[in-house]
């Protein structure tokens, strides 16, 4: 149980020496409270494995420290730093008992016999393994492989974060569902640090109370789930959570207007000082988005597509070159392929160079 | 689906089976006829049934004593071998580099020894331990050992299996290190996680994971020592006295030296079946040891 700090940690699998651009994980600063659930939610390629290996020891950072509870323990090995790590296989020991796959983490760290049966009843009661303590390891599918992988990762009461590394991928659908909340669950009994890995959005916003999102190698956005969804603070969470992801679009911003093909958006707040230069987009989610008739003041659109997603309609249209998705609100339809947007002004955000700006009240 | 029946195809099996019948069906019924007849010469045969084989199952003949002390070097000699080759393979194995360029060079030198053909092994080890001019000879004696593979039956048991264990170390530390390749990487980051010490890693993922190409290296250096044949003639010519003369040695001299082919025949099909049981156990244990046995209860 600690609290994680990360200072500048940075790493290139291709050593110190390689350009700043290439590397797997650019500095990063930020800090993981005890007993958060966390999610690092990126696309594959974005480093957040090898966030997730530099603070379990597996890799060793080409730069920047890690700190448990105010303690220095970059040079730690693995083993000295206290984590528990699941992957994305399951792995078990095939020679031993489900009990005995469990008991293992313990009985290594030298844990006294009834400590450990405790333990181990206790994990094989919460991930409903209890059946099966006597049973070799080996026999059984690849979700109950993954239960005992999750097991020995959450069987240590005393670790600084339990990490996960996608550890749903071999498991079924349903399932998933299920052993996600159980997650969630455990990490309420167990007060544990968690941090979750997943490149599944879904996964990352039903488990986590901060999530992650890295791109390319850098901490994008940390916050909460509404907070990615109302707010995001890049182009590319806009994009990346939501589905449909955010509408990104080209505009001049001016003031509290935004033009697009000539037609006017009005903004809640004022940009006055964009950077000069900066490639300028406003980004509003499909849900914030109205199709209406059209009317004067609202900004023509043609209408390509609707998906019907069963519980709310979507829109795809076209205003001069850009791309909208929009909300087709209940009861709305049309003959004509012609429509008139409305825009929820409180949610249209303005990006400079993919960044969010904030603008003035 | 319907298969369809053509009986002409059978056709096609007919080269396959005239060339394995020339080579090995009406060999193989030689020997069983030799095996149930004696001769004095001339080509004469004379019916003499399961005589051979009483004969050579019962240790107060001279033929069955001869066989039954040469199986019981054998045997004891695959034993020594096996006790040896095995783990220091697996050493070996373990303590290779896994990845770079000092990996492509230990194979390589590790499959030197396998290149070189039995005879020349034999004949390296025989200079190599002679007292007078081979290096390790004269290094013992000059040490104060008196090491002399032709008098002592210790060094030349000694000479032989040290010689088998130069040969045929490598096979099994190849084996192993094949299978130690085939281990994911997550494992040992689990037990690095897990904090399992060095001896937990080998015991609880290693030597399982290597257990299927562990059964296919014993079984290989069982097999070959079963049949040493080469090397130690070369080396000892089965002596000092009989004491490493293996069975293969004392079917030759049976069968080439006295020209008892009645007896050599029996003794080369009893030699051939005892591998013939092995190979099956080999076979069954490993079919066995990988495959999952239904399990008793319901699987959630």
């Amino acid at each position: 149980m600690a609290r994680i700090d990360l200072v500048d940690l940075a790493h290139s699998y291709g050593g110190n020496d390689a350009p700043p651009e290439s590397f797997a994980l650019k500095p990063v600063t930020m800090t993981w409270r005890q007993g958060g659930a966390y999610a690092l939610l990126g696309p594959s390629g974005c480093g957040k494995t090898t966030l997730l290996n530099l603070i379990s020891g597996i890799v060793a950072p080409s730069r920047g420290k890690i700190l448990f509870d105010g303690t220095d323990i970059t040079p730690r090995s693995t083993q000295k730093r206290n984590i528990a790590q699941v992957f994305q296989f399951p792995v078990i020991y095939d020679t031993m008992t489900v009990g005995q796959n469990l008991a293992f983490p313990l009985k290594n760290r030298g844990v006294s016999k009834a400590e450990i049966a405790a333990r181990v009843a206790e994990i094989a009661r919460l991930l409903d393994l209890t059946p099966h303590l006597n049973r070799k390891a080996t026999r059984l599918t690849a979700d109950a492989k993954q239960k005992i992988s999750l097991g020995r990762g959450l069987v240590r009461s005393d670790v600084a974060a339990v990490l996960f590394d996608e550890p749903l991928t071999v498991i079924d659908p349903e399932l998933k569902w299920q052993l996600r909340s159980k997650l969630k669950a455990l990490h309420r009994d167990l007060d544990l640090t968690m941090i979750y890995v997943t490149h599944d959005q879904t996964e990352a916003l039903t488990f986590a109370d901060t999530v992650v999102v890295m791109h390319d190698g850098r901490v994008v956005q940390s916050g909460t789930p509404a907070e990615l969804f109302e707010k995001p603070a890049h182009t590319f969470v806009g994009y990346f959570i939501g589905s449909p992801g955010m509408n990104i679009v080209p505009a001049e911003v001016k003031g509290r207007q935004a033009r697009i093909d000539g037609h006017v958006i009005a903004l809640d707040r004022g940009y006055d000082a964009l950077p000069a230069g900066a490639r300028i987009e406003i980004g509003v989610r499909p849900e914030f988005v109205d199709v209406e008739q059209p009317a004067p003041g609202l900004l023509s659109a043609n209408i390509e597509r609707i998906d019907d997603l069963g519980r709310i309609r979507f829109a795809h249209v076209r205003v001069g070159d850009a791309k909208f998705a929009a909300r087709v609100p209940p009861g709305f339809s049309t003959n004509s392929n012609v429509a008139g947007l409305r825009f929820d002004a409180s949610h249209v955000h303005v990006y400079a160079d993919s960044r969010l700006v904030e603008g003035a009240a | 689906m319907d298969k369809t029946i053509n009986q002409k195809a059978w056709f096609l099996v007919l080269p396959v089976f005239l060339v394995v019948a020339f080579s090995a069906i009406l060999p193989l019924m030689t020997v069983v006829n030799y095996s149930m007849q004696d001769t004095f010469g001339n080509n004469q045969f004379f019916w003499n049934g399961v005589g051979w084989f009483k004969e050579l199952l019962d240790p107060s003949t001279d033929l069955g004593g001869r066989f039954l002390a040469s199986l019981a070097r054998n045997l004891f000699f695959s034993a020594v071998i096996l006790a040896i080759e095995v783990p220091l393979g697996i050493l070996v194995a373990l303590s290779m580099p896994r990845e770079g360029w000092t990996v492509a060079a230990c194979l390589v030198i590790l499959a030197l020894p396998l290149l070189i053909p039995w005879n020349v092994v034999g004949t390296i080890w025989q200079i190599f331990g002679r007292p007078d001019i081979g290096l390790l000879g004269y290094t013992l004696n000059g040490l104060g050992f008196n090491y002399n593979y032709v008098s002592n039956e210790f060094d030349a048991w000694a000479t032989v299996i040290v010689m088998d264990v130069w040969h045929w170390t490598s096979l099994v530390a190849l084996l192993c290190y094949a299978g130690l390749k085939s281990i994911p990487d997550a494992y040992y980051q689990a037990a690095q996680i897990d904090g399992a010490s060095r001896w937990a890693v080998f015991k609880a993922i290693q030597l399982p994971k290597m257990n299927r190409v562990l059964l296919i290296a014993v079984l290989l250096r069982f097999m070959d020592s079963f049949m040493i044949y080469t090397e130690p003639f070369v080396v000892t010519g089965g002596g000092p006295g009989n004491s490493t003369t293996f069975v293969s040695i004392e079917l030759v001299k049976i069968a080439l030296g006295q020209f008892d082919l009645g007896k050599a025949a029996a003794l080369s099909l009893v030699y051939n079946l005892i591998i013939l049981i092995v190979c099956w156990v080999f076979y069954t244990v490993m079919t066995n040891a990988g495959a999952d046995r239904p399990a008793k209860q319901g699987v959630a």
